[in-house]
């Protein structure tokens, strides 16, 4: 049979990098074939070419067997490719009519056709079992009924083709679940899936086949059937990647942190966090887990100054934390830092760093009150030196403390927060989805170096929605939902259904 | 800011590749309107930069918007819009003037600029208290408050300067102040520069420009400043206390709009008159934008916008179909070019460079 898609010697080159050298593989009509490889190793280059953002220096895309010019997106379109990207496309405060009718208005009047459009998308939903309201707002709907709206949106405009940037990074286990339900029903009707990935399990999940890049190459294109987790990870990073990292025996010594009776309502009384109470010990790492949006994240923001509790008690060290009164909390980052709390943000872009600053401006961010003399003054000088002393000892890559953090890739942007709160020596660390987004070489680093935080007899505080993840560092998981504690466990007694109920808020009863 | 382009390219030849679009709009008005732009350009230039006496002029003017270019700039650094230099200087101007009328009958020549420039920075600092206040606890946007200041401050000068001028007088302004209360102006070391009333503000204002440079790029406040600036999120988790931020950031630059009053009044005019800003708050808006909040930037475009008031000037009493309007139409084509199309030469420049490797 025709492959739909065949890439045939594909090259791209940015200036002195190769981000693509002769891409060749096919992917058969009416399945779904995965993407895979570390950050930088050419997929999204790869897909940005069949989609028309960027020009081949050389090699063909053949679509049913045809040489194909696509030399911009509209072009894509025409041909039946559509892309959903990891972050939406979707204007919030319009409907989800409105925004699959954008750019395809045809006509002055909208009003003619929007009845048909509607009717048309009410057909797909119920084909494709999609469940989207075409009257709805899209600020009014979850991450997940979004996402569905970008795959309605391709439908719409008859695509054949889909390609589909990391879709699971925002969706929680459920809604990936009725993702991939979906993504079956396209396979059935004929249409062909382009996957891009991190999460290996999805691979094996779901696709058919599966392709592994590499510095811009292709390494394997294997049958998913054959494979392994292992066997990909391997070829992704190009050498064994070792799953039980070395950790010295669980020896908890004094609480650091003791957390009580902790509560936290927003401004219209709705409970964000009830009853939280735990302990948390030097030299362990306790897990938070649970899905996302379950008040992981509010905890961790009280725990680091960045938010008031409504009530409660914390105590560091042995001392109540000072939560002041309000007109001035927003000076308590600053003073729980002091006390020698350090804090991973989860959302790394938004609070972890400034885009805009050097990496070396990025490294003191939170601790320059420190590092100034006694005009006020900062010695750049050494902060150069502190840093590219941090960014050889993290790996952090390209090594230049003059580039922009945005510039780096999310991996050593990670790397280089995690580096700056090492060097601040703290007694408790809070960490925040450590390796969201981040490629697996690197997240096997930043696994390494929370160990050997937790070894030297730092209290870590980890929250992170990937259960592996979870597996490979906690000494305990706490589980969350709904804002409460549902259980506790040891990592001897480690078992992914039960803590899937107590995900799901099924109390240990 | 263009991420393609080298440093030297975006600093400086994209701002002159904008300056010389803006000044050949302004030729092709010019020889609308009848006249020759090259004469009219050589008469701009002998008269701001050649001849010593314009020169002067040149220098005086742009002490003042030296000034107003820091208090928008330092504003800008923290991701704050201040529209109200303007009306910052004005009231500014009636706290120097104060404080002249109080004292400059009982103290020395030494201590009363001193006591002018803090009467001035004071009272800058209070007018911008306010917007910087609301901004920080309350969230009214700080554009919206310093506009409205702006006017306020117009219509409480004009009930304040009835009071202050004295009997018997027509002239909507204060009495003069004592001789002792003028700053002393360089013509008396430099005889070259002629009737000037370039006085040693011109120096105050360099120093002022050395102090910002150092504060906001050395300074670990500084760097808490442009944190703030460029991602407010960042800067909470820093334990960066963001509302004080505002409200000192805000006092900074009414403090610095305000100095800009010291050169006008008590280096020129020696009295509060009405209106007497000028538009001086407004073009350090344009100072701002074109200087990149850089000081030697700053420098350079208070120089520029020095010197066209100053030629400007001169040209419209030159040449008789060129009215003195047409200085505005100049700095309006600048900030146009400069800030609104700042980067419309950029994706050519970009092709350009990398043609050449």
């Amino acid at each position: 049979m025709q492959p739909a898609v065949e890439f045939r010697g594909i090259s791209k080159h940015f200036g002195a990098v190769k981000a693509n050298t002769d891409v060749s593989f096919a992917i058969a009509k009416g399945s779904i074939h995965g993407l895979v490889g570390e950050n930088g190793a050419g997929k999204s280059t790869l897909m940005s070419i069949l989609y028309g953002y960027y020009r081949a220096d050389g090699g063909d895309i053949l679509l049913d067997g045809q040489a194909c010019r696509i030399h911009n997106s509209q072009d894509a379109i025409a041909l039946g490719i559509g892309m959903v990207h990891q972050h939406f496309m979707l204007v919030e405060n319009m409907t989800v009519l409105d925004n699959v009718m954008l750019g395809s208005e045809g006509g002055f009047k909208l009003q003619s056709k929007r009845a048909a459009v509607e009717a048309k998308l009410r057909e797909i939903c119920a084909r494709y079992r999609l469940d989207v309201d075409p009257l709805a707002t899209i600020h009014d709907l979850s991450v997940g009924a979004q996402q569905r709206v970008e795959i309605l949106k391709q439908i719409y405009r008859s695509a054949n083709i889909l390609i589909l940037d990391e879709p699971t990074a925002v969706l929680t286990a459920q809604e990936t679940a009725s993702l991939f339900e979906i993504l079956r029903l396209f396979k059935e009707q004929g249409k062909t899936i382009i996957l891009i990935t991190h999460k290996l399990q999805e691979i094996l999940d779901i696709t058919d086949t599966v392709t592994v890049m590499r510095g811009g190459r292709v390494i394997g294109a294997v049958p998913t059937a054959g494979t392994t987790k292992e066997d990909l990870a391997n070829m992704m990073v190009g050498r064994p990647i070792e799953n039980n990292l070395p950790r010295a025996p669980y020896n908890p010594g004094a609480p650091v942190l003791r957390v009580e009776n902790l509560q936290l309502s927003d401004d219209q009384q709705v409970k964000l966090l009830a009853d939280i109470g735990f302990t948390l010990r030097a030299g362990e790492i306790v897990a938070i887990a649970g899905v996302s949006g379950n008040g992981q994240s509010e905890l961790m923001e009280i725990l680091s100054g960045m938010r008031l509790p409504t009530s409660g008690k914390l105590e560091f060290l042995g001392k109540d934390l000072p939560f002041g009164t309000r007109s001035d909390a927003d000076g308590l980052p600053r003073t729980f830092r002091e006390l020698g709390i350090a804090h991973v943000p989860e959302d790394r872009l938004r609070d972890g760093v400034v885009k805009a600053f050097s990496v070396m401006h990025n490294t003191i961010l939170g601790y320059q009150d420190k590092l100034k003399n006694k005009w006020g003054l900062l010695n750049f000088k050494a902060i150069a030196a502190r840093c590219d002393a941090l960014m050889k000892s993290f790996d952090v890559r390209p090594d230049n403390h003059d580039l922009r953090i945005g510039l780096l890739s999310g991996g050593n942007q990670q790397k280089v927060v995690i580096a700056r709160e090492v060097l601040a020596q703290p007694k408790l660390m809070l960490v925040g989805q450590p390796t969201r987004g981040v490629d697996i070489g690197t997240i096997e680093s930043i696994h390494k170096q929370l160990l050997a935080l937790r070894d030297s007899g730092v209290a870590i505080l980890l929250v992170s929605v990937e259960l592996e993840e979870v597996r490979a560092l906690a000494d305990r998981i706490l589980v969350m939902c709904g804002g409460r504690i549902t259980g506790e466990l040891k990592i001897e007694e480690f078992d992914t259904t039960r803590i899937g109920l107590l995900m799901g808020g099924m109390h240990k009863s | 800011m263009n991420k393609d382009l080298p440093r030297w390219a975006t600093a400086f030849a994209l701002p002159l590749l904008n300056l010389l679009s803006a000044l050949l709009v302004t030729a092709l008005v010019i020889h609308l309107l009848g006249e020759s732009p090259t004469e009219s350009l050589a008469i701009l230039i002998n008269s701001a930069v050649i001849n010593p006496e314009g020169l002067s002029y040149t220098l005086f003017y742009a002490s003042t918007f030296i000034f107003t270019g820091l208090a928008v700039s330092i504003a800008m650094e923290a991701g704050l819009f201040n529209i109200g230099a303007e009306g910052q200087m004005y009231f500014a101007g009636l706290g120097l003037t104060l404080a002249m009328l109080t004292f400059d009958s009982s103290l020395p020549a030494l201590f009363l600029i001193p006591v002018g420039m803090i009467g001035a920075a004071l009272f800058g600092a209070l007018w911008a208290f306010v917007p910087g206040y609301l901004q920080a606890k309350r969230g009214s946007h700080v554009v919206v408050t310093t506009i409205m200041f702006n006017y306020i401050a117009a219509a409480l000068m004009n009930t304040v300067i009835v009071k202050l001028v004295p009997p018997g007088e027509q002239n909507p302004a204060s009495r003069a102040f004592a001789a002792a209360a003028e700053m002393p102006r360089l013509n008396q070391w430099f005889p070259v520069l002629g009737e000037t009333p370039l006085n040693i503000s011109f120096f105050l204002a360099i120093i002022a420009l050395v102090i910002y440079g150092v504060v906001v790029s050395r300074s670990a406040w500084g760097f808490k400043l442009r944190a703030t600036g460029l991602n407010k999120h960042a800067a909470h988790y820093a334990g960066i206390r963001i509302s004080k931020m505002i409200i000192i950031v805000m006092l900074i630059s009414g403090a610095l709009a305000g100095l800009g009053s010291v050169n006008s009044i008590m280096g020129s005019t020696h009295y509060l008159s009405l209106n007497f800003v000028g538009g001086a708050g407004f073009i350090g808006i344009a100072i701002a934008l074109m200087g990149r909040q850089h000081p030697v930037g700053i420098f350079l475009s208070a120089l520029l916008f020095g010197s066209l008031t100053q030629g400007g000037f001169d040209l419209s009493l030159e040449k008789q179909n060129i009215p003195p309007e047409t200085v505005i139409l100049v700095q309006g084509l600048i900030i146009l070019f400069c800030g609104a199309m700042e980067n419309l030469y950029a994706p050519a420049l970009a092709k350009l460079l990398k043609l050449k490797k």
